[in-house]
């Protein structure tokens, strides 16, 4: 398979037409706003929390195929965990994407679904557009007016 | 996707005006297919060269010390500035100021001049079609003085409605600023007529945004009937970092310094100073000389191919792509025809996002820009955040126009595979 096939596998084109957790979210306990200034790309996450739990996610918005992938796959792989786990996930597919995976010991399984945008290290420029979601659900877990403050540690 | 076309198109067969072997980058490159030159263009070897030379035989610095050498560093920057002055039809060579590109120019016309002519209630006319560049200074400053923004409106082919244009200037219109070509959709501003227009209808001053108007159209600033003219220099094969605006001889006079210095002085006192005489008092500090001796050898390369020839071959570059990307499913152009349109073709495909075409494209060597390409507020008017923009200048040739409608292709292809 090539690089291109790699990035844009059926998974993500799936994604990409019939993205899984779009629209609004009635009873949102926090929502963020993201965008890509440098390309115009917007995304809107609401997130709604059962304690410190995760128990619905929804977006929103405009944006590549990659990112809008990224965003449907991550409501589904966020659902019913911590916000740690979250805030954990978050940073193994960061290391993901930006190719530190390997260095960084996080196996294929601890991503699950998410692995493939293994692909995305290979081109640098596509990273910006697999994280903004990742980014904007942190933002709308800060501004969850029930939850605690997340921690920047 | 359809099935019934198997004919494989005809190559396009059109010769570059200027040849690729002129052009270090692209001759390294052979199979690379450069269509994003409205962002930035390739530079020439004899660019290069005039800037290698610069340092190499000429380096001090301009009009400071007593000595052979900075005589003839200032000698190489004035001469500079005659060459592009007079390409761009100024016979009053002094009236160019020599600033980094049209954003830094579009800044410095609205501090020098705005800022002192501006007052609270006028109104400064722009239209949907700027970039950001002349856009945003002009913006803030209404804002700053409390002026009114008005915005022209477009045609349904994002040409400039002159009908809307003409119905917002008045006696309080004090600055018209308008782009003489888009360079997101590439519709060329009629700019007589425009000029026309304000003429009659209001005491505006008309500031013409050249950034992508003169790499691609011959420009004669004295016939143009406008009070400045800006424009880059990395947009028409000079380097990065320099370009200019230039202004009548008038309007100049009204402007107030807008950047302290050295060089830009007559005589400093301990509690206030005096100004140097045009252009110095518009150039604060050492300025960019070696690149405005590249920007001098860029000219006189594009002299060397004229401009007329430049525009005829952006329009045979435009009308093959043209025919050729029509005929992709899905595929849809924004812009006006040829015939009023620039080298840039802005589109977009169906179900494949601007982004996912610009990576896909790079992997076939064909670099295209993807994005609101610096006017968010025309995005918003076309309904949309992004389109995919590829754009032609002397280098492009038919062979970049085939490799564009062949890895578009492949994007549909790509895209339309269906999941299991």
């Amino acid at each position: 398979m090539s690089d291109l096939q790699e990035l844009y596998q059926s998974v993500i084109l799936d994604h990409n037409r019939k993205p899984r957790n779009f629209g609004t979210l009635d009873g949102a306990t926090g929502t963020a706003e993201g965008k890509n200034p440098l390309c115009g790309d917007q995304v809107e996450i609401a997130v709604q929390l059962d304690g410190d739990t995760v128990s619905r996610v929804m977006f929103t918005g405009h944006g590549c195929a990659i990112s809008k992938a990224s965003a449907s796959l991550m409501t589904a792989a966020v659902q019913g965990k911590t916000r740690a786990e979250v805030d954990a996930l978050f940073d193994k597919f960061h290391a993901l994407v930006t190719g530190r995976a390997d260095e960084a010991d996080i196996t294929r399984e601890a991503l699950g679904q998410l692995v493939v945008f293994s692909s995305v290290s290979r081109f640098p420029i596509r990273v910006k557009c697999a994280s903004l979601a990742w980014h904007t659900l942190r933002a709308a877990l800060e501004n969850d007016a029930a939850g605690v403050p997340v921690s920047t540690e | 996707m359809s099935t019934t076309t198997t004919l494989a198109p005809q190559p396009v067969s059109l010769a570059p005006l200027a040849p690729r072997a002129d052009f270090p980058l692209l001759a390294a490159q052979p199979s690379l297919h450069y269509l994003d030159s409205a962002a930035t263009s390739q530079k020439p070897q004899a660019v290069l060269d005039a800037i290698t030379g610069f340092y190499s035989t000429a380096n001090a610095n301009p009009h400071r010390g007593a000595y052979e050498l900075s005589a003839k560093a200032t000698d190489a920057y004035h001469d500079s500035r005659i060459t592009i002055a007079r390409f761009l039809g100024a016979a009053d060579t002094d009236t160019l100021v020599f600033t980094r590109g049209t954003t830094e120019s579009m800044n410095l016309v609205a501090n020098a001049w705005g800022r002192t002519h501006v007052q609270e209630g006028d109104e400064i006319v722009i239209t949907a079609l700027e970039h950001h560049a002349n856009f945003v200074p002009w913006q803030q400053l209404a804002l700053a003085k409390g002026a009114h923004l008005r915005i022209a409106e477009l045609t349904s082919d994002q040409r400039i409605d002159l009908d809307h244009l003409e119905s917002l200037l008045t006696s309080r219109t004090r600055i018209v600023a308008i782009t003489q070509v888009s360079n997101a959709v590439g519709s060329i501003t009629p700019v007589a007529e425009v000029v026309r227009m304000v003429r009659a209808k209001s005491p505006a001053i008309i500031v013409l945004d050249g950034a992508q108007g003169a790499p691609h159209l011959p420009v004669e600033f004295d016939a143009l009937g406008i009070d400045f003219y800006a424009f880059s220099g990395h947009k028409l094969l000079g380097p990065m970092g320099i370009g200019g605006v230039i202004g009548t001889r008038a309007r100049w006079l009204e402007c107030e310094p807008w950047q302290f210095g050295g060089d830009m002085i007559e005589w400093v006192n301990d509690h206030d100073s005096t100004w140097n005489t045009l252009p110095h008092k518009f150039e604060a500090g050492t300025p960019n000389a070696a690149d405005a001796v590249g920007l001098a050898a860029a000219v006189r390369y594009l002299q060397q191919l004229d401009m007329t020839a430049v525009r005829e071959h952006e329009v045979a570059l435009l009308e093959a792509a043209h025919a050729r990307l029509s005929a992709l499913e899905g595929l849809h152009m924004y812009g006006p025809p040829a015939s009023q349109r620039s080298g840039v073709i802005s589109f977009s495909l169906a179900d494949v996002h601007p982004h996912d075409l610009a990576t896909i494209l790079d992997q076939h060597g064909v670099c295209i820009r993807a994005g609101h390409h610096c006017a968010q507020p025309l995005m918003r008017r076309l309904g949309t955040n992004s389109t995919a923009r590829a754009s032609f200048y002397v280098y492009s040739d038919g062979s970049d126009v085939d490799a564009l409608v062949h890895a578009l292709t492949e994007a549909q292809r790509m895209f339309a595979h269906t999941p299991a």
